[in-house]
């Protein structure tokens, strides 16, 4: 699963972090990379949900204000109507998914454009989030707790010790967060539907060139809604995660941008808007790289309003130096085409 | 006067394999309209690309008055007036008349500021939409517009270019008898002006009305030139054809009796007031003639399920079938080897393996998940098969030639049961060896039973591969013709719709075809 495009981001990666933790020691400490972990964690499920629509050729511009809306929706049900929270995760998740039928459906079935229905719909769950609270922040009140559902979502675990000492040895104290976690397991899922599955084969054939998928006989609109579904539903599973690790949510602001950045991890992991190319592994190393960033600025002592601007500087550059590498394989491949048909 | 408007001297082009255009030479005169005729593929179009200076032609000379040029470029055939109606019509559908017609060329006004001076661009239009005869002003939005009124528009924008020669190809394909009857109207004022016009058609009944000349062309060659008092049907028919056909005909093995396909009353939204009833048997091949836009791909869309039909039924072994997308066509066991493979038929940068793999993809997983062991082992047999001329199958489809190519498409489908397998135009595009190795699997096909319907435009394929031939004329079937009575002669007299209009599953009286 892992292609040369991902290579390339990884050795990115470990290029930058060896830089940042030459410049502030900081960076490698246990509390730092544990951190850092769990917000890969949040805003990788957001990613890789987000690949999965990307992949369709389309764009889920709603996935922030869809972890607003039930973000509230989860907190509210716990909280106030006291559903067991085992339930009230199966209704987020549920609810997500509708969600992603009917911006699927709206983009299969009536022809509009995802980029155009998406962009409603985040204004729409924005908006019904907000009169839900009746635009007040919600959370939990005092001595309401709920062990085992924080210790699952929010929780860390020392991980590495124990394995360590089993064998002798002292491990590195790091907590993991459950987050991380929770992204490996979904990683390895959604890797092996995109890479081994038949549903994946469809994805990337309908990305790459709808039509001949169709006349090879996939129901490409049911598929294309299927994108669009998990997309919406692994939105509802990061909306549990990320209300719980924020524990109070304000509906006008909570989750913004982050269909954003998934969508930067994408094309940064090697995604193409047209559709039909990226890997699971890019998209996940592409939320790493992000997210690495956005440390970066903190510890480098960069003002942070110029987050953004450092985001977007990557990004380009990444993109830029993929066109270029792409290019040139794009050339030599035309060589190899030349060579191949030879002088006939 | 007596230096012709332009001159083509011995105009030779070749593309890898194929001669397109082989010493042709071509003179039109001022005012004079030529007619340039031919079957598809004759080298009409190359033809055209190089007098509008797309093409440049490997020898020969083009003179335009009296200068002479190994080749034209966009811009010399601009200066030397010629300008196309093309069959597409290149206009802007959100703009209006006069707009359109200045395209690129608007008078401008408000100094710095560069605005559009539409004013005078619609009092510039209106004298040349006078002379056409136009019923609609200059201020028209060109979406309000019939096919007829836009066409009239281009020779417009010709005109107002100083066009000296108007190329039309195939004007009058989409017109109605009166609209037709404008256009040749506007065509006879053009030459009273001086004006050329170079009349491509496939209609030889308008080529016989307003051609002074008539040029046919078959082969990329020049096989002769009419006179006015010269011009006939039964004459450019007996041209445009006549070459030896290699006998490439296999018959087949056994017999197979019944119905396979059985279409009736279908009716598509390209010809809505034609229906078509065609019957293809088991173990049989079918040709589908007619000439490019007679209806034919059409038919081939409907039945798989991609465009809906408007009336009509349709039966496979016996059964009704209700298809409504090429998925359910493909449960049915009927399968289409698309014209346009690129598009339509394979994923170019993904492998050969997963190209044929995908249309039965649920039979290369367990539970869900591709086997891809016995992904590749049936593309390796697949390979082995049809003869694919590729080192590994987890090659990309888009790195091999195009014979490779369609036969991996042709691999999708044999992995499979097919019980009727469409073809539009299996073997075009596609080097000689290759098209006999497709000819050959047709045939071996057809041998285990499967009914095949196969569309294509190319003569020799469709006398030299067919069991028997269904004829197409603008939207219906204007004859069935037994292999008794092939000949380039009957289908193409079928094709331009020469025999009196028969949508029976007859054929339609040989004897009349013969007297010609």
């Amino acid at each position: 699963m892992l292609f040369k495009k991902d290579l390339g981001l990884l050795v990115l990666i470990l290029v930058v972090g060896t830089v940042v933790a030459i410049i502030n020691p900081r960076f490698v400490l246990p509390a730092n990379i544990s951190n850092t972990a769990n917000q890969i964690g949040l805003f990788g499920i957001i990613a890789v949900a987000q690949a999965f629509v990307v992949l369709t050729g389309g764009i889920d511009l709603s996935v922030g204000a869809v972890v607003a809306l039930l973000g509230v929706l989860f907190i509210d049900l716990i909280v106030n109507l006291q559903v067991h929270w085992v339930a009230a995760a199966m209704i987020v998740v549920a609810a997500g998914m509708l969600m992603g039928w009917i911006h699927g459906a709206l983009v299969t079935k009536v022809g509009l454009q995802p980029f155009v229905v998406t962009l409603c719909a985040l204004l729409i769950y924005r908006g019904a989030a907000r009169y839900y609270t009746k635009d007040a922040t919600v959370g939990f009140g005092f001595g309401e707790s709920f062990p085992t559902l924080e210790w699952l979502t929010a929780g860390r675990s020392e991980i590495f010790a124990p394995i360590a000492r089993l064998f002798g040895h002292d491990g590195p104290t790091i907590a993991v967060p459950h987050t991380m976690i929770a992204l490996i397991a979904i990683t390895l899922v959604a890797g092996v539907v995109l890479h081994r599955s038949v549903l994946g084969r469809y994805l990337f054939a309908i990305g790459k060139n709808e039509e001949a998928a169709r006349y090879s006989g996939i129901a490409t609109a049911r598929i294309t809604i299927a994108a669009y579904v998990i997309c919406c539903g692994l939105a509802g599973v990061a909306a549990i995660f990320m209300a719980m690790y924020t524990r109070s949510i304000a509906p006008a602001v909570h989750g913004n941008f982050y269909e954003l950045y998934a969508i930067a991890a994408a094309v940064l992991g090697g995604f193409s808007l047209r559709g039909g190319e990226g890997s699971i592994i890019g998209v996940v190393l592409g939320t790493i790289l992000l997210q690495i960033l956005q440390n970066l600025v903190n510890l480098l002592g960069i003002p942070s309003s110029l987050n953004f601007a450092v985001m977007g500087s990557v990004i380009l550059i990444g993109v830029l130096a993929d066109q270029q590498f792409s290019r040139y394989r794009e050339r030599s491949l035309a060589r190899a085409v030349r060579q191949s048909r030879g002088p006939s | 006067m007596n230096v012709p408007l332009l001159e083509l001297i011995d105009i030779r082009k070749t593309y890898p394999g194929v001669v397109a255009l082989d010493s042709v030479s071509l003179s039109v005169a001022r005012g004079e309209v030529v007619g340039l005729v031919g079957e598809n593929g004759a080298g009409k179009s190359t033809l055209m690309k190089v007098l509008g200076g797309v093409l440049a032609p490997d020898s020969g000379t083009i003179r335009t008055e009296g200068t002479e040029r190994g080749a034209l470029t966009v811009k010399d055939a601009l200066a030397a007036g010629i300008a196309f109606v093309h069959q597409e019509l290149n206009l802007f559908d959100n703009l209006d008349v006069a707009a359109n017609v200045f395209i690129g060329r608007e008078m401008l006004t408000g100094g710095m500021l560069k605005l559009v001076d539409s004013k005078a661009l619609r009092k510039r239009v209106q004298p040349f939409l006078d002379r056409l005869g136009c019923d609609f002003g200059p201020d028209a939005m060109v979406e309000h517009l019939s096919l007829a009124q836009r066409q009239l528009v281009e020779i417009a924008k010709a005109l107002s270019l100083n066009a000296r020669l108007v190329i039309m190809d195939e004007p009058t394909s989409s017109l109605t008898i009166t609209e037709t009857e404008r256009l040749l109207r506007v065509i006879a004022g053009l030459k009273s002006d001086g004006v050329s016009v170079i009349f491509i058609s496939h209609r030889l009944h308008e080529v016989e009305r307003c051609a002074d000349r008539v040029v046919v062309l078959r082969d990329g060659k020049v096989v002769g030139a009419l006179e006015r008092a010269h011009v006939a049907h039964a004459t450019m028919i007996r041209m445009m054809i006549g070459r030896d056909l290699k006998d490439i005909y296999i018959p087949p093995a056994g017999l197979h009796d019944g119905a396979a396909l059985e279409v009736a009353g279908l009716r598509t939204s390209c010809y809505p007031e034609h229906a078509v009833d065609l019957i293809v048997r088991r173990g049989e091949i079918l040709g589908l003639a007619g000439l490019v836009g007679s209806g034919r791909t059409e038919v081939a869309r409907a039945l798989f399920g991609i465009d809906r039909p408007l009336a009509g039924s349709v039966r496979i072994d016996g059964a009704a079938v209700a298809v409504d997308s090429p998925r359910s066509a493909i449960e049915q066991g009927l399968y289409l080897v698309p014209e346009d493979r690129k598009r339509s038929g394979l994923l170019l940068d993904v492998s050969i393996a997963e190209n044929i793999s995908l249309p039965n993809l649920r039979a290369f997983a367990r539970r869900s998940i591709v086997t891809v062991d016995a992904e590749l082992e049936n593309a390796e047999r697949q390979k082995q098969n049809l003869s694919i001329r590729t080192p590994k199958v987890t090659t990309a489809v888009g790195l091999l030639s195009g014979g490779n190519q369609q036969k991996v498409v042709l691999a999708k489908w044999l992995s499979m049961s097919p019980r009727v397998i469409i073809f539009d135009e299996p073997t075009r595009g596609i080097d000689v060896g290759s098209k006999n190795d497709i000819y050959t699997l047709l045939r071996s096909l057809a041998d285990s039973g499967v009914a095949i319907l196969m569309i294509s435009s190319d003569m020799e394929e469709v006398i030299g591969v067919c069991d028997r031939i269904a004829v197409m004329h603008e939207g219906r079937i204007s004859g069935v013709l037994e292999r008794p009575h092939f000949s380039e002669h009957n289908v193409l007299r079928l094709a331009v719709g020469a025999s009196p209009a028969s949508s029976e599953q007859t054929d339609p009286v040989p004897e009349a075809v013969r007297a010609v």
